[in-house]
């Protein structure tokens, strides 16, 4: 490069091209972008059950319909998958690969334990009597509950459990990928993005749909 | 990038992803406690936005490393979500007037 060159480099903002303004490597941008999208998809079903739950005028008190405590303890799972997700990437970052595949193997047993206690839970719900479309039951006091509680319910903790559903599986898939020794710093920690953002949406949906 | 929390300061290199889980679990439980206590249906919530959004911003900055990534990025990320929040306040007048239409 020439001293003009050099000149232009030095000159052009960032933008201009030929540049990494965020300064990471392209499939973590991507995963960034990916999960900015995924979050507004959450945030329109939130919002859209904030604005129902409010229409409803009454609203069920959680409590009578879940176990806090369970709800509490799927919480607590996910919070330490994502501790172990994260010991994950700085293990892979250190090319340890041991520590990488146990840790991983850690996160992808507490996700199956997560989707164990959600699946117990939609069990308990769905032999109360509630369905997608309101709860179906001879009992009156049943019958009266708004039928967004049990819709918004189903479809935003089923949205969320399919989030996790698809994160065990590229849990799976990178954790058998990094046994035989074909991982890098880079891949790892993409995937501990999306399994922390799996963990931070389900920071709302515990505060939103169980507790306010 | 996210390397640079880890030199610098004493101890093992996960230990701030340590602090990070126990903070998440302590809030979490004061969460669970503050149902629980019995205070102001307004208070509850008001509490609880800000623990939930004190546990987001945990998980962001420490588990997802944004706090070691270049303001650039961060910015892409916050900015959608305050577009978002803006969402739920466009449709949240119109669900509060048929709450209290039907009180």
């Amino acid at each position: 490069m020439g001293a003009a060159g050099e000149q232009e480099r030095v000159t052009a903002s960032a933008w201009g091209g030929g540049e990494s303004p965020f300064a990471v490597p392209w499939t973590k941008l991507m995963m960034w972008l990916f999960l900015i999208s995924d979050a507004l998809t959450f945030a329109a079903l939130l919002s859209g059950y904030g604005a129902m739950r409010l229409t409803a005028g009454a609203w069920p008190r959680q409590s009578e319909h879940f176990d806090i405590g369970l709800v509490g303890a799927m919480t607590f799972v996910l919070i330490c998958s994502s501790a172990t997700m994260a010991v994950a990437v700085g293990g892979a970052r250190r090319g340890d690969r041991r520590l990488v595949v146990r840790f991983l193997a850690l996160t992808i047993l507490g996700g199956l334990t997560f989707l164990g206690m959600q699946a117990y839970e939609w069990t308990h719900f769905i032999r109360e009597g509630a369905r997608l479309i309101g709860f179906v039951s001879h009992e009156p006091a049943l019958t009266a509950i708004p039928p967004m509680f049990s819709a918004t319910f189903f479809v935003i903790t089923g949205f969320h459990g399919g989030h996790v559903t698809s994160g065990v599986i590229y849990l799976l898939i990178m954790a058998i990928r990094a046994a035989r020794g074909l991982y890098s710093g880079e891949s790892i920690e993409v995937l501990g993005l999306y399994w922390h953002f799996v963990d931070l949406v389900w920071v709302f949906i515990f505060t939103l749909l169980y507790l306010i | 990038m996210a390397d640079h929390h880890e030199s610098g300061q004493g101890g093992a290199w996960y230990r701030t992803y340590v602090v990070t889980w126990v903070w998440l679990l302590v809030i979490t439980g004061l969460e669970i406690s503050v149902v629980f206590v019995g205070l102001a249906k307004t208070l509850v919530v008001t509490l609880l936005l800000i623990l939930s959004l004190m546990k987001a911003a945990l998980i962001a900055a420490y588990f997802m490393h944004l706090r070691y990534e270049r303001l650039n990025l961060v910015y892409v990320v916050i900015t959608p979500l305050i577009l978002a929040v803006i969402l739920f306040m466009g449709v949240a007048p119109d669900a509060l007037n048929a709450f209290r239409l039907r009180r």
